[in-house]
């Protein structure tokens, strides 16, 4: 995929990085006011959104990888999530924990199998594996069919902080989303990143100089699917409910929408896509059908006149690195 | 009436049958993916909206213009092809320099696009659309009750494929577009006009789709999501099957709906998945696929 400069010398990144920090610190002050001036669930739904975009770029922005099968960590975690707190009584971080898990275990047998094939066979077999997953929770017991897990307990977390209060729980998604980030980030600068980058820019040459890259694949993948499912299993304790949609192939093709507007490959990319695409959803709502229409149509204008994203563009006029 | 394995001839044979529709339309469907992506190295996610446009236009022509089934056979495919051609020129020929995973981005769009548009006009509940007349009731075979339509069905699409590997394979027309798909400057340089029979080959590849979507419009029921669904169960036979060749694909489409309607009968819960099942242990065992060359 087409991809924003990327400074792999040492001393050019500690150059550049004080755009990093600053876009960081206008994020964090943003979302830390945020719930005064605009309703705490839309921003937790955005924030939730914005990691699994987020862990949805670390495979295709770092990786050159296109799933479009993420709905299934991002789904199932939710449902294990609601299930392990509602029929298990798990306290909230367990049942997180419950639903990250999931999506993990999920992410080793998906990955394992789908890496198999290359380029755009490996966008077809996630979403074949994906339907399939779909067709699993519609038929299982546990996931209530048609009506989801509904009323789902967000209960308290270590035992103290009760999460039915909305800022306790908008205080609780921000920390949690935070961290996904900045692991995300911690990953992507690693050594393992670097590996990374240069499988997405040249495999073969990759794999000649040692490196098994069909093992960092994987461990990418099933990272990108852990932190999609942490994602998940936020948003089923913020709106209680875990639901069909969230398996759906549809969900798949949103986060592809939200990293793709925001900026394939840049760190704040799919935040800001995350938060545009939600906005989008959440006020074109009335419209009934014609939202699929538009966000076709967003689809279509970002491949063909803006395959940067938001955050690219911005990037590339300031000339820094976001 | 007799029974195979505790199963009642009626119902075995009954599904044996609905599994071979179901496998004509995966192995038209695939049958296009395969022809577009070796010219485009395009994966069309458009492919199913166009098979559901077919259908719409054989429903829309009925409607509107009054014009039957065997007209609308014709009819259709070159109309959504011609919009596929259109497609092509204004959006997909701009891709083509660069990583095929944006031409899946992009027909994407496309698809949410047009399924969009017709939910918005027909809703998501079936339209149905009569059988022709002279394909109307059936014949006992003894062991199976046998309607016209889905013998018919069965047989053309078989006959479609047939003919489309023969044009492909056996036909110097067929010659230039395999040369094209390996080396389209080449074959350009030979003075043919390859930019041209891109765009005719995707318009073939999305005339294909717009003919299965005719003819399943009998069978189910019209409507905007018939083909998003179908068509990712076409992406998993694609991968059974690999992409590199043309029988392979028709073979694979086959089996697997045969395959299907085995499953309907003997454990019914699975035939939803038994596809993707499938795919997964070809990945484990062949990951080319089964007709592929390895990437």
């Amino acid at each position: 995929m087409e991809r924003v400069v990327d400074p792999t010398v040492e001393s050019r990144r500690r150059e550049q990085g004080w755009s990093v920090n600053v876009a960081f610190a206008v994020m964090v002050a943003l979302l830390v006011a945020g719930p005064f001036v605009v309703y705490p669930v839309f921003l937790m739904k955005a924030l939730c959104f914005a990691l699994f975009a987020c862990a949805f770029n670390l495979l295709i922005g770092y990786v050159g990888l296109l799933s479009f099968g993420h709905a299934m960590f991002f789904g199932w975690a939710s449902y294990l999530a609601a299930y392990s707190a509602k029929a298990w009584g798990l306290p909230p971080e367990l049942a997180i924990i419950v639903g990250t898990a999931t999506a993990a275990v999920l992410g080793v047998v998906a990955g394992g199998l789908a890496i198999r094939r290359q380029g755009i066979y490996f966008a077809m077999i996630t979403l074949a594996l994906a339907q399939m997953m779909y067709f699993f929770a519609l038929q299982a017991k546990f996931t209530g069919g048609e009506d989801g897990i509904q009323g789902v307990p967000r209960g308290r977390l270590f035992g103290v902080f009760n999460l039915a209060n909305e800022m306790t729980m908008y205080v609780f998604v921000l920390v949690v989303v935070l961290a996904g980030f900045l692991l995300i980030y911690r990953i992507i600068n690693s050594p393992f990143g670097e590996v990374l980058k240069a499988i997405r820019e040249n495999e073969q040459r990759a794999i000649s100089l040692g490196y098994k890259s069909e093992r960092y694949k994987l461990v990418a993948f099933v990272l990108s699917a852990t932190l999609a499912g942490l994602a998940g299993s936020m948003n089923a304790l913020v709106f209680q409910l875990a639901s069909l949609t969230d398996v759906h192939w549809t969900m798949s093709g949103d986060v592809i929408l939200m990293t793709l507007l925001g900026g394939l490959g840049t760190v704040f990319g799919p935040v800001v896509g995350a938060l545009f695409v939600i906005t989008m959803q959440n006020y074109l709502a009335p419209f009934g059908q014609w939202v699929l229409v538009i966000q076709g149509a967003v689809f279509v204008v970002c491949v063909l006149l803006f395959r940067r994203g938001i955050v690219g563009e911005i990037a590339r006029i300031l000339r820094v690195q976001l | 009436m007799f029974e195979i394995f505790g199963i009642p001839s009626q119902a075995l044979f009954g599904q044996l049958l609905l599994g071979l529709i179901n496998g004509s339309f995966y192995a038209l469907l695939s049958l296009g993916l395969a022809v577009i992506f070796g010219m485009l190295n395009i994966i069309n996610f458009t492919h199913g909206a166009q098979y559901m446009m077919g259908a719409f236009a054989a429903y829309l022509l009925l409607q509107h213009v009054g014009v039957g089934y065997w007209e609308a056979l014709v009819v259709a495919p070159i109309a959504v092809g011609a919009t596929g051609m259109l497609i092509e020129r204004l959006f997909l020929q701009h891709l083509r320099k660069l990583d095929p995973l944006y031409g899946l981005l992009l027909t994407f769009g496309l698809a949410i696009v047009i399924e969009g548009v017709f939910r918005n006009y027909y809703g998501s509940s079936g339209l149905p659309y009569q059988v022709p007349e002279a394909l109307r009731g059936g014949r006992n075979l003894g062991f199976m009750f046998l309607p016209n339509y889905r013998a018919w069905v069965i047989v053309f699409s078989l006959a479609v494929c047939l003919a489309t590997w023969f044009a492909i394979e056996r036909t110097q027309l067929g010659s230039y577009l395999r040369a094209a798909t390996e080396n389209p400057v080449l074959v350009r340089a030979f003075g043919i006009n390859v930019p041209r029979m891109v765009t005719l080959t995707y318009g073939f590849g999305v005339g294909l789709a717009a003919l299965a979507g005719v003819m399943a419009a009998p069978i189910y029921n019209v409507s905007p999501q018939m083909g998003s669904d179908l068509i990712i169960v076409v992406f998993a036979v694609v991968v059974i099957g690999g992409m590199g060749s043309i029988m392979g694909a028709i073979i694979t489409g086959f089996t697997l709906g045969i395959v299907e309607g085995l499953t309907k009968v003997f454990y019914p819960e699975a035939s939803n998945t038994v596809i993707f099942v499938i795919m997964a242990i070809v990945l484990l065992i062949r990951p080319a696929g089964l007709f592929g060359r390895s990437a």
